[in-house]
C-alpha cells in the first residue's frame, strides 16, 4: 500500500525547504551547503559550531507511554554512580522482586527470570544482568528530527475511521 | 495516512484529565478496549536486525500498511528473545520525518551543475545525467575512471548485483564496501593463517568455554546480545573467567576477572608475549603443530599505508611486498618469540608483569577452554592483519581451535559484512567464495558461471576504500557511487581527502540513502532508497549464519530498493558502449546487448517468474523486471559456493527458518568448519582439516611488534581513539532519528581523564578544540561517563554528524589490508 497522500504532502514540504533555500542562496551566495538538513542543518561540513552543553538527565520518574508493549521502558530518574558489576547490582535494590513494597518502584518484569530456553528460574537470569543493554536514561534535549511513528491504537482508531488526523 | 501529532495527543489526554477532574463520564472512545479479532491481530514477521553483525532475529509486526511493533525472536538461537536498546526500537527508524522521497540534483538555471542547489527531480532524469556522466568518463578515461563504494548493510542480492554490474559489466575492479573500514584486516588475516575466510567456530561456543579474552573489543556496547550470552556463562558458572583488554576502561570491565589497560598498538608484543609463554611453559600441542600447522616469517617494516611520497612510505624497507612470507621451523618460531618475555612487553604495553601472566595462563591450562573475541581493536590497526596472525597463533600452538569452547572468534561489526561484503566479493582484489581477480582461473570460472565471453573480466586491483577518496581528490576516479553508507563521516581524515574528493570539479557524485546524511550533502546527485523491511533481503551473520526476510511495508514516495537502482541502471547501457571491441568481435552473439540483458536477463537470474514469490508480500523489483529478481541473484550467486566450502541452502530454505550457517551440506549446517565430527569438507582422515591451504596446513606466522604511524609528542600530546557507543549504530543515520536513542545519547563527547582536564584547566561540559595535524573538531569533555581512559589517551565517538570525528584521524592503513587505523593518532586539545 502506498501513501500517495504523505509522500505529496512531503513532497510539497521539501519544495519549500528548496525554495527557502534557493532564497537564502540568493542572499547570501556563500555556501551551497547543508540544503539538506538531517541532524547537521545548519554548520557547512568543512566548518566547526559550538557544541551544545551536556544536556541534564531527566529526573522526573515519570513512566512514559511505551511505543508497542514489547519496548523495555525507559529510565525516568538519574542513574549516576550506580554499580553494576560483578559484585553489585544497584538497580535491583530498588526493582527486585522482593524490593518493590519498599522502593515501589516497578518490578523487573518476569521474563528476566527465564533462561535462554524459557524456563523460569528462581532468581533474575545472568542473561539479563545488565539492565542498560536494554532501559535508559533520557537527556533534556529536543531531537533533531520528528519520528513519524504511529502505535497501533492509532493505526487501529484510523481503521476503524476514528483517526483524528491525517486523511 | 495516519498523521497523529503530538498536539493532538496532549489535546486528547487535556479533555480526559478535564473530565475526570470535575467528575464528568470520560468520553466513551477513550475507554473503549478494542477486542475484534480482525482488528487487533497483528501480522507477525521475522527479519534479521538491521544493526550490527550479531544478526539477532527480530519478530516484526505490521497493521495497515505501517511498521507497529518489533521485539526479540523467541525461536531464534542468536538472541532467544532477547534484543538490545536499538533491536527494541527497530520500529522507528523508518519513521524519521525526513526520509528521502524523490531523487535529488544538483542544478543551476534547469540543469547539473555541481555547485548547484539541489532540486527534485524523476528517476528518468536522474539515471540519465547518471549514465551521461558514466558514458562520458568511460570514452574518455575507461573503466578505471569510475568508482563505486558498497556497503556490509547491502543485501546478498545487492552487493552480488553490484559486483555484477561493476566487474562484469562496466569491467572495473573500483568497487569496494565501507567493509574495508571494518573487517578487511580480519579478512587477510584469515586468509594468511587459514586459506579461507570467516570463523570456524560459532555462537554456540559461548556456552562451551570457560574463558573468554576480549581483545580490544568492548561488547557490552557494541554486540550486547552476545555479550548477554558471556554475562550468562559467567554469572552461572562461577569457574568461568572473563578478560579485558582495551586501551581504555569501558563497560566491558564490568564483568571483568582479569582487566588489562595496554598503551596503544603494544597489543603486538602481548600476543607475542602469550606465544613465548605457552612455548616456555611447555603447554605446546606437539601432536596438533605436527599434523596441523607450518610456520613462517612475515615481511618487516612494510610501511602504513600512507600516500607514496608520505615520509613514513618512503623509509620503510618493504612496502611492495607487505605480504610476503618464508618457510621457517618451529626452533626458529621460538626463538623469535623468545625475546618476548613478560618484562619486555610489559614495558612495551604498561601491563603489570602479574596481570600478563595471568592471561597468559588462561590459554596455556590445557583445561581450559578459550574463547578469544576482537573488532576493531583488532582489525583498525595499522598492523591489524598481523594480531589477527597472532591470536591464531597462540590457538595453534595450544591446538584450541575448531572444538566447541576453543575459539579465535572474529567478530563482525555490519549486518551482512561476511554474508554480503565478504563471501559475495565485493572487495576491489574480490570475486565470489574467496576467488580474487587477479588469479586467470578464478576469472575464467566467474565467466563461465556468468555466461560471458572468455577473457572479459578485468585483471587488475582496483582501488581500495581510502586510496578511492585519494583518487577522487586526485581527480584519477571521476564517476562515483556511495550506497548504503555515510562514507562522508565514517572514512579517516575527512578534510585532507573525503571532503575534496567529493567536492573536486571534475567529479560527479552519486549516494543513495534512506536519510539526507553528511554524504548526501557532500553528494551531487541524491537517491532515495528503501530501507530494512521495504524490501526483500537477506544477510550473513559473524558466526556464518545466513538469514532472508521478506518485504513487509512499501517504501515512502519514489524511495526505491538499492537492488532496483543498480539493476535499473544496467539498462541504460550496451554492451558496444562500455566492452572492447575485439571480445565484442569474437562473441558477436552480445554485440548489440544491455548491460541488463547480458548479466541478469541472462537465462539464469531471471529463470524464477512471478509465480514463485510468496504470497502476501510485495516486491516491486518482480513488478519493474518481471521475474523474482532475489531468488535468482541467490541462486546463481550460491552455485559459486556450492561444492567449494561456502554452500547455501535452496533460497526458499531461508525463507522458512532463522537462519543456517554456512556450508550448509545435504541440508545441515556447519557449526565447526575445520573439525572432522562437524564438516564434511574434512577429508583427509585426520580429526582437523584445514582445507583453505593446498597443503591442508594452517600457518604460523613469526611477525614482530612494530610502532605506529603516529605517536603522541609534545606538539599532540594526546591518543585519540575512535568508536562507537551502544545507543548508536555507526554514524547514527538510523539511531540519531529515534527520539529516545537520540536522548539517551544525544551527543559525542571527549571522554578523558579528570587529572588531564585538571591539567588543562577544564572540568565537565567544558567546550574543547580536539586538533590534529589534519583537522579539528568542537566538542564537550566528559570525565565521569562510561568510558574511563587513562592518563594521555581521549575517546570521541563517531556517531554525531555535528561532531565529524573523522576530521581529526588518520588514513594510515594496514599495508596488507588497506584498512584505516580509526584507534590511534596524535591529537591536542584546547579549551574554546
Amino acid at each position: 500500500m502506498r501513501h500517495p497522500h504523505r509522500s505529496r504532502m512531503k513532497g510539497a514540504i521539501m519544495l519549500k525547504r528548496f525554495a527557502f533555500a534557493c532564497a537564502l542562496l540568493v542572499a547570501l551566495p556563500l555556501h551551497a551547503e547543508n540544503q539538506l538538513g538531517g541532524i547537521r542543518p545548519d554548520t557547512p561540513l568543512a566548518e566547526e559550531s559550538e557544541a551544545p552543553q551536556i544536556p541534564p538527565v531527566i529526573n522526573a520518574d515519570v513512566k512514559q507511554v511505551r511505543n508497542y508493549p514489547d519496548q523495555p521502558p525507559l529510565i525516568p530518574h538519574k542513574t549516576d554512580n550506580y554499580q553494576i558489576d560483578l559484585n553489585v547490582n544497584k538497580c535491583l535494590t530498588c526493582h527486585s522482586r522482593t524490593a518493590v513494597e519498599d522502593s515501589q518502584a516497578p518490578m523487573i518484569s518476569v521474563t528476566h527470570f527465564m533462561d535462554r530456553e524459557g524456563q523460569t528460574l528462581g532468581t533474575v537470569s545472568p542473561r539479563r544482568y545488565f539492565c542498560t543493554q536494554c532501559h535508559v536514561v533520557q537527556h533534556d534535549a529536543e531531537p533533531p528530527v520528528v519520528n513519524g511513528f504511529v502505535d497501533v491504537d492509532s493505526v487501529l482508531d484510523n481503521m476503524q475511521g476514528l483517526g483524528t488526523g491525517g486523511e | 495516512m495516519i498523521d497523529l501529532s503530538r498536539r493532538d495527543v496532549i489535546k486528547a489526554q487535556a479533555v480526559m484529565a478535564a473530565a475526570a477532574a470535575i467528575g464528568l463520564p470520560i468520553p466513551a472512545e477513550a475507554q473503549n478496549l478494542v477486542t475484534e479479532a480482525d482488528l487487533t491481530q497483528l501480522t507477525w514477521n521475522k527479519a534479521p536486525c538491521r544493526f550490527c553483525g550479531t544478526g539477532c532475529s527480530i519478530m516484526v509486526a505490521t497493521k495497515g500498511g505501517r511498521v507497529v511493533a518489533t521485539h526479540g525472536d523467541s525461536k531464534s538461537e542468536v538472541n532467544r528473545g532477547l534484543n538490545c536498546v536499538k533491536g527494541y526500537f527497530l520500529s522507528k527508524i523508518m519513521y524519521g520525518e525526513d526520509r528521502l522521497t524523490t531523487p535529488l540534483l544538483r542544478k543551476k538555471d534547469g540543469v547539473y551543475h555541481k555547485d548547484g542547489t539541489f532540486e527534485p527531480v524523476s528517476w528518468d532524469e536522474a539515471f540519465d545525467i547518471m549514465a551521461e556522466k558514466w558514458k562520458k568518463t568511460l570514452a574518455e578515461k575507461g573503466p578505471k575512471g569510475i568508482g563505486m563504494f558498497g556497503s556490509g548493510q547491502w543485501t546478498i542480492f545487492e552487493g552480488y548485483a553490484a559486483v555484477k554490474l561493476m566487474k562484469a559489466g562496466f569491467l572495473s575492479n573500483n568497487l569496494d564496501p565501507n567493509a574495508r573500514h571494518c573487517m578487511a584486516s580480519a579478512v587477510a588475516g584469515f586468509m594468511r593463517t587459514f586459506g579461507i575466510d570467516e570463523p570456524m567456530g560459532c555462537y554456540d561456543d559461548f556456552e562451551a568455554a570457560d574463558a573468554f579474552v576480549l581483545w580490544g573489543s568492548n561488547m557490552a556496547e557494541m554486540h550486547p546480545i552476545l555479550w548477554t550470552r558471556i554475562t550468562d556463562r559467567r554469572l552461572a558458572h562461577p569457574h568461568v573467567k572473563v578478560a579485558v583488554l582495551s586501551t581504555y576502561t569501558h563497560r566491558s570491565f564490568d564483568l571483568a576477572d582479569i582487566p588489562v589497560i595496554f598503551t596503544p598498538q603494544s597489543d603486538l608484543a602481548i600476543l607475542n608475549y602469550i606465544a613465548n609463554h605457552i612455548i616456555q611453559t611447555g603447554a605446546v600441542n606437539e601432536a596438533f603443530l605436527r599434523e596441523h600447522v607450518n610456520f613462517k616469517r612475515g615481511a618487516t617494516d612494510i610501511g602504513y599505508g600512507l600516500r607514496p611520497e608520505h615520509p613514513l612510505e618512503q623509509a620503510a624497507a618493504n612496502t611492495k611486498e607487505p605480504n610476503a612470507s618464508e618457510p621457517m621451523s618451529f626452533e626458529e618460531f621460538a626463538a623469535f618469540v623468545a625475546d618476548y618475555t613478560a618484562e619486555k612487553a610489559s614495558e612495551i604495553s604498561g601491563v603489570p608483569v602479574a596481570q600478563l601472566e595471568a592471561l597468559a595462563r588462561l590459554y596455556a591450562d590445557p583445561k581450559v577452554k578459550v574463547m578469544s573475541l576482537w573488532t576493531m581493536g583488532f582489525n583498525q590497526h595499522t598492523r591489524g592483519v598481523w594480531a589477527n596472525n597472532l591470536i591464531y597463533n597462540i590457538h595453534l600452538l595450544t591446538g584450541k581451535i575448531a572444538t566447541p569452547g576453543n575459539s579465535p572468534f572474529s567478530l563482525t561489526g555490519q549486518p551482512s559484512a561476511c554474508g554480503t561484503a565478504r563471501e559475495v566479493g565485493t572487495f576491489s582484489h574480490r570475486l565470489p567464495a574467496d576467488m580474487v581477480v587477479t588469479n586467470p582461473e578464478h576469472r575464467a570460472h566467474a565467466e563461465e558461471l556468468w555466461k560471458l565471453p572468455q577473457g572479459l573480466l578485468p585483471d587488475w586491483l582496483g582501488s581500495h576504500a581510502v586510496k578511492q577518496n585519494r583518487d577522487l581528490k586526485d581527480g584519477k576516479i571521476n564517476c562515483y557511487w556511495v550506497q548504503v553508507t555515510n562514507n562522508m563521516q565514517a572514512a579517516p581524515n575527512m578534510m585532507e581527502e573525503g571532503l575534496p574528493g567529493y567536492r573536486n570539479p571534475e567529479n560527479f557524485i552519486v549516494v543513495s540513502d534512506a536519510y539526507p546524511t553528511v554524504t548526501c550533502e557532500a553528494a551531487d546527485l541524491v537517491l532515495p532508497s528503501a530501507m530494512w523491511v521495504e524490501k526483500e533481503g537477506g544477510y550473513g551473520n559473524a558466526e556464518r549464519r545466513t538469514q532472508l526476510w521478506h518485504q513487509l511495508v512499501n517504501a515512502p514516495g519514489e524511495a526505491r530498493s538499492d537492488l532496483w537502482q543498480l539493476v535499473e541502471f544496467s539498462k541504460r547501457f550496451t554492451t558496444d558502449e562500455v566492452w572492447p571491441a575485439e571480445i565484442l568481435a569474437a562473441n558477436p552473439e552480445f554485440k548489440g546487448k544491455t548491460l541488463f540483458d547480458v548479466l541478469f536477463a541472462n537465462g539464469q537470474v531471471n529463470r524464477f517468474g512471478p509465480d514463485h514469490l510468496a504470497e502476501g508480500h510485495a516486491n516491486p523489483e518482480a513488478e519493474a523486471f518481471g521475474f523474482y529478481l532475489q531468488k535468482g541473484l541467490f541462486e546463481e550467486y550460491a552455485s559459486f559456493g556450492r561444492g567449494h566450502g561456502h554452500d547455501l541452502a535452496p533460497f526458499d530454505t531461508y525463507h522458512e527458518v532463522r537462519g543456517l550457517r554456512w556450508p550448509v551440506v545435504d541440508g545441515q549446517e556447519t557449526r565447526w568448519r575445520f573439525n572432522a565430527d562437524h564438516d564434511p569438507y574434512v577429508k583427509n582422515g585426520k580429526p582437523f582439516h584445514f582445507y583453505g591451504n593446498k597443503d591442508g596446513r594452517a600457518n604460523i606466522f613469526a611477525l614482530p611488534y612494530e610502532p605506529p604511524a603516529e605517536a603522541p609528542d609534545a606538539e599532540y600530546p594526546f591518543w585519540l581513539s575512535t568508536g562507537r557507543v551502544l545507543e548508536h549504530w555507526h554514524s547514527g543515520s538510523m539511531t540519531q532519528r529515534v527520539p529516545e536513542l537520540y536522548q539517551a545519547v544525544p551527543d559525542a563527547l571527549c571522554y578523558m581523564h579528570p587529572d588531564d582536564a585538571e591539567a588543562l584547566k577544564l572540568r565537565r561540559g567544558s567546550e574543547v578544540r580536539v586538533i590534529s595535524r589534519r583537522g579539528e573538531i568542537r566538542v564537550r569533555v566528559e570525565t565521569r561517563g562510561r568510558n574511563k581512559p587513562p592518563k594521555g589517551l581521549v575517546f570521541v565517538p563517531w556517531f554525531d554528524a555535528r561532531r565529524l570525528i573523522n576530521k581529526v584521524t588518520l588514513d594510515a592503513t594496514d599495508p596488507i589490508s588497506k584498512q584505516a587505523d580509526f584507534k590511534k593518532c596524535a591529537i591536542r586539545i584546547e579549551a574554546v
